[in-house]
């Protein structure tokens, strides 16, 4: 049993683990979606510009400051993180009130003057960053060609995404940021400082994005434009997975990973789009998503 | 009221004498494509209370239908524009029924999703010419009578054709299926309790919208001679979101004025300041949302009512 369909069953495995790679990213950045979703009602369009901001921000660390791959993994979403905590003071805190649609505007436009600016300093045409020396090279599993670097993305991924979820569902912190979920003005008049509470959660959900960026980093061509057709697809997985639950946005995101990944290997042309497909069958069949209620 | 029909004589004898002035009939053309675009957007947001993020793709869809069709198998213009706006109802129907499942931030994803879709199919389809688009593609003739080649007698095409698309976009409004638009809008559970077949209303409104979308990407393709695929991409449905929002979601006239201002912005802008575009259209962006969001018309027309209150106050 070396070949399935035609195709050797090292390249289909291949495949599923560039899916699951994918697929991880997909989870991060929709777990970080999730996150801000339910505490302040706004899609963060902006998400996938913070993705490439963390990119970029590990890639001019390591050119201008000789910053490593490992600091980066701290430093730039630090950065990004607290960029953000500004976007929320400055912008976002002044649509709360008013219809969600608005914060999807208003994060839609914030994201093309990051995507600008990025393309005005540093081009259109895509960089490279180096794969860390720690990282580098393949197993031979035998049945398959294991990158290291792949395999550590996948498994970050997987530990990053239980933190979020044990911050959130197991520590007091996470409490209190369900509380205002729940009731924010109740709270409030419990003593806590609401409004600092959400700009610290803007600032870790594009921190979150941000560090998929860093770690995104090695695998792709960084690129100003590469969060935009991201975060497209990270809509689709949202609706396909719902917002309501963090499971439900990993669980989509890195099945989706998958099932793209497999389409290339069965009909390649429609790995691009499969996952619309998809999310249109789910809307015909579960309108409400996968895990999800209105 | 008055005060609104002279405006409109005014633009319309603008629109009839712009080419006298020397202003560019191509740029004046492509203004008017993105005016009926905008107001065909108007239609599904300032109306019926929907956002789509997903717009480019019946007006790119469209574009390419009609490229296709006169530049490889030789149809008329007017054929060829009437099977653009076709594929485009056709396109929001299907797209139309997906996206009503859901509500607000949710029918917006699903939108801006659907159409990238189109934009895939679009970029790897055999017939669309992938990254290239549909270049060359002429203008024919006004069924096989009076040619379209020269650029003055293209433009009062495209006028008349928008003018009757902005009319029939006002009779849509006025009309008793426009008003339940306005019910739906306002509060969709008590419509829905009245007795009316929301989704179905929903529904025709996206269709009419969609078409109304590709009827200006087919002129649009036909004026410049090619489609690409930046008619159907995600910043095409960003930018005809803006031009509504900037002019004013709701009003009528308002879109046409958002259109100018960023068509122009494009126009004359990229050569000062190059890539910067993206970033001064983000910015407006995020200036119309936090600090005009009813936009330049609704704006003024607010700024008249207070007026108005104010003075009828005054007289009692």
């Amino acid at each position: 049993m070396t070949a399935v369909f035609g195709v050797p069953v090292a390249v289909i495995l291949g495949q599923l683990m560039l899916g699951l790679v994918n697929g991880a990213f997909y989870a991060m950045l929709s777990l970080g979606l999730a996150v801000i979703f339910g505490l302040m009602g706004v899609v963060n369009f902006a998400h996938g510009a913070f993705y490439t901001l963390g990119a970029f921000a590990a890639l001019f660390g390591l050119h201008w400051f000789g910053i490593n791959y490992w600091a980066a993994l701290v430093l730039a979403p630090l950065v990004v993180g607290i960029l953000g905590v500004v976007v929320e003071r400055l912008f976002l805190r002044h649509v709360y009130k008013l219809d969600p649609l608005y914060g999807l505007l208003l994060t839609f436009g914030l994201a093309l003057v990051i995507e600008g600016t990025l393309r005005e300093f540093f081009g259109a045409s895509g960089q490279s960053y180096p794969v860390p020396a720690a990282l580098q090279g393949a197993l031979n599993l035998g049945f398959m060609i294991l990158p290291i670097y792949r395999a550590w993305v996948i498994i970050a991924s997987v530990i990053i995404c239980t933190a979020t979820w044990f911050v959130i569902e197991r520590t007091r912190l996470g409490a209190t940021l369900r509380a205002a979920t729940e009731n924010a003005p109740l709270l409030q008049a419990f003593g806590v400082n609401v409004p600092v509470l959400v700009a610290l959660t803007y600032g870790g959900g594009v921190a979150l994005a941000a560090l998929a960026g860093v770690l995104a980093a090695p695998v792709i061509i960084v690129t100003p434009l590469m969060g935009n057709s991201l975060v497209t697809v990270v809509f689709a997985v949202v609706v396909i997975g719902g917002m309501g639950s963090i499971l439900g946005s990993v669980v989509s995101g890195l099945a989706l990973g998958v099932i793209e990944g497999f389409t290339k290997v069965v009909y390649p042309e429609a790995s691009n789009i499969v996952v619309f497909v998809i999310m249109a069958l789910v809307l015909i069949l579960r309108p409400a998503g996968l895990f999800g209620r209105e | 009221m008055r005060a609104s029909g002279a405006f409109y004589i005014f633009v319309c004898l603008f629109a009839l004498c712009a080419p006298l002035f020397g202003i560019y009939p191509i740029f004046m053309m492509k203004l008017l494509c993105f005016a009926m675009f905008a107001c065909a957007y108007n239609l599904l947001l300032g109306f019926s209370g929907m956002l789509s993020f997903g717009h480019a793709a019946f007006f790119g869809s469209a574009a390419y239908a009609t490229a296709w069709l006169v530049t490889a198998h030789g149809w008329g213009s007017v054929p060829a524009i009437l099977a653009g706006v076709a594929v485009s109802a056709v396109l929001g129907a299907a797209i139309g029924m997906l996206a009503i499942r859901r509500h607000g931030i949710y029918f917006a994803m699903v939108t801006l999703a659907l159409a990238q879709l189109v934009y895939f199919i679009c970029l790897e389809a055999p017939f669309s010419g992938g990254e290239n688009g549909l270049q060359d593609v002429p203008r024919g003739s006004l069924f096989g009578l009076v040619s379209l080649k020269s650029d003055v007698v293209m433009y009062y095409f495209v006028l008349a054709v928008s003018v009757a698309a902005f009319l029939l976009i006002r009779r849509i409004v006025h009309s008793p299926f426009g008003q339940v638009l306005k019910a739906i809008r306002g509060n969709e559970p008590r419509a829905l309790s009245l007795g009316y077949d929301i989704n179905r209303y929903k529904l025709l409104a996206f269709v009419l919208s969609a078409a109304l979308s590709g009827l200006a990407g087919s002129l649009k393709a036909l004026v410049l001679g090619f489609t690409t695929l930046s008619d159907v991409q995600q910043a095409n449905s960003g930018e005809v979101i803006l031009m509504t929002l900037l002019g004013g979601a709701g009003t009528f006239f308002g879109p046409v004025i958002g259109a100018a201002a960023i068509v122009t912005l494009q126009e004359y802008l990229s050569d000062i300041v190059g890539g910067w575009v993206t970033v001064i259209i983000g910015a407006v962006f995020v200036a119309c949302v936090l600090a005009f969001r009813r936009g330049v018309v609704g704006e003024l027309a607010a700024l008249r009512l207070r007026d108005w209150r104010r003075r009828r106050a005054g007289a009692a």
